[in-house]
């Protein structure tokens, strides 16, 4: 099987503090990988450090075959493959729901803007925020923000869709909405890289789950098997404060 | 808002007549207090015994009417150093700014400039940068210039000093996620900056800008040091023809009312924002 996104032996330190420690991790097109780990074990930096938001120390990362940690390549070029939602939305503030969405259809894939909002809006339909797409994102609700978020993500059909702990600003009763949308993605075949803390749904929608400690991947293989049968002592003690 | 299905409490009643109660009070505290401010002004002012001498050399109505026309085509050149000095400051501060954002090492001569220059800059007195670029830039070029553009030159220099640091603090008031994001979805460093941080910056930076704006109406009636006969300098002219000071109180009215609209401007849109960020809270 040859992997859609190939990351081996990445290293990232953040001044003295060591924050990954040799990770490897791949995925295929149409997988669906989950992150876990606890607060500081790297996750978001790994996330961040596959987009190229940060440089790595170390490692190589390979998107297709082609190694994008090479400083030669177009860091754009390669970011605009891949779609990013964040735990606080980062939605821009001053743009329209709408504007929001196509803002890279329009300026980084160079697509007319009647197409462009033409996509929007049938994308904006389908998540059933139509009538708020020329709202400003703080008239919407937490899980509404978040909603269009994904679908910011999505607008440029990327070949891999990051989600860094998506969930984590919600309200509780804002979440399944969120967490329902992932979950059509994941059946649609959208490949799908997420840091999460919620549990039961990495292991109701993941084909894999991955879990980081400290730097390093200590655990991984398919949920059933890393949430009922954990090898590791760090990984039982991680789930037990999850499951409590 | 009030509920027609339901009555007022008892309770509610009494807060809302208590409230009233208090409003009232606070109307006639403030009515109080300027009459005996008004009183003060009357006695320490106006029952002054230089305040005849006073009035006829400062408000005498006659210099008034007399005066107004030379002080007003003085006035106008004013209006074209500041409609000037606007656009070229805006352009001039902006580019300083950005070039201080800048990130990477090879750009560490650039900020360092650019650092220096709003240092130096806010540091000189403006009439002192007058004196300089008004009497130095003829004597390097070795002819004459238009005074207008010397003193435009002037006030450029000063306040785009002041004005780029406005600009630069707008930019580092939004928020590191939002370029991270921008940049995620592969937008470059100039895209992010037009797209996404100017426009919200410039929101941040309106009502300090606008003060800048305020403080630059008044600032332009300082070219007079130069030479150009603007409205200070017209006031100054038709003083010693008149020997009332009268003209002075006419450029200074002008001066005055032009700036009320900004500032009041100012007022409203710092009002606004505020509303808008506060939402709900009476505090």
């Amino acid at each position: 099987m040859s992997a859609l996104l190939q990351a081996i032996d990445l290293r990232k330190s953040f001044g003295e503090r060591s924050v990954l420690r040799g990770v490897s991790v791949e995925i295929a097109a149409h997988e669906v990988v989950a992150v876990i780990g606890a607060s500081g074990s790297g996750k978001s930096t790994l996330l961040r450090c596959l987009n190229l938001l940060e440089t790595i120390d170390d490692g190589q990362i390979l998107l297709g075959g082609e190694d994008i940690s090479d400083p030669r390549v177009d860091a754009n070029r390669v970011r605009a493959r891949f779609g990013a939602v964040f735990q606080s939305y980062n939605l821009f503030p001053h743009l329209s729901v709408l504007d929001n969405v196509t803002l890279s259809l329009r300026y980084v894939h160079k697509v007319p803007r009647a197409a462009a909002d033409e996509r929007g809006m049938r994308l904006l339909e389908r998540v059933g925020l139509a009538d708020k797409a020329r709202e400003h994102p703080d008239r919407l609700s937490g899980g509404q923000q978040q909603r269009a978020a994904i679908v910011r993500a999505i607008a440029t059909d990327p070949e891999i869709l990051l989600l860094d702990e998506i969930t984590s600003a919600l309200d509780p009763e804002l979440v399944g909405e969120v967490l329902e949308l992932v979950r059509e993605l994941a059946d649609e075949g959208t490949t799908i890289l997420m840091a999460t803390h919620e549990m039961a749904f990495a292991r109701d929608v993941a084909h894999r789950v991955v879990f980081l400690d400290a730097g390093r991947i200590l655990e991984h293989g398919p949920p059933a098997e890393v949430f009922a049968n954990p090898r590791e002592e760090r990984t039982k003690e991680f789930l037990t404060r999850f499951r409590a | 808002m009030t509920d027609a299905a339901y009555p007022p409490s008892a309770l509610e009643l009494d807060r809302r007549a208590y409230r009233k109660r208090q409003s009232t009070k606070s109307v006639f505290v403030a009515l109080v207090s300027t009459l005996a401010f008004a009183a003060v002004v009357w006695l320490t002012v106006l029952n002054t015994p230089g305040w005849a001498g006073v009035q006829q050399s400062f408000f005498d109505p006659a210099t008034f009417w007399s005066s107004l026309p030379r002080v007003w085509e003085g006035f106008l050149l004013n209006l074209q150093v500041l409609a000037l000095s606007v656009v070229t400051v805006a352009i001039f501060a902006t580019v300083i700014a950005l070039l201080r954002t800048l990130r990477g090492a090879v750009f560490f001569p650039v900020r360092v400039l650019a650092a220096a220059y709003t240092d130096v800059f806010r540091g000189i007195p403006l009439i002192i940068v007058l004196y300089l670029i008004g009497f130095g830039v003829p004597a390097l070029l070795n002819q004459r210039v238009p005074l207008i553009l010397l003193g435009t030159a002037a006030i450029t220099i000063t306040y785009s000093a002041y004005v780029s640091e406005v600009i630069r603090a707008g930019i580092e008031a939004v928020h590191p996620s939002q370029r991270i994001a921008a940049r995620a979805m592969g937008l470059g460093y100039a895209q992010t900056l037009r797209l996404v941080v100017l426009p919200q910056a410039l929101r941040k930076m309106t009502p300090p800008l606008m003060n800048d704006f305020v403080a630059m109406q008044k600032d332009v009636g300082l070219v007079s040091i130069i030479g150009l006969v603007d409205a200070v300098r017209a006031a100054q002219i038709e003083t010693s023809l008149s020997y009332n000071f009268t003209p002075y109180i006419v450029a200074a009215l002008l001066f005055v009312l032009l700036a009320i609209p900004t500032i009041r401007l100012t007022d409203w849109y710092t009002a606004r924002l505020q509303r808008r960020e506060q939402m709900g809270s009476v505090v």
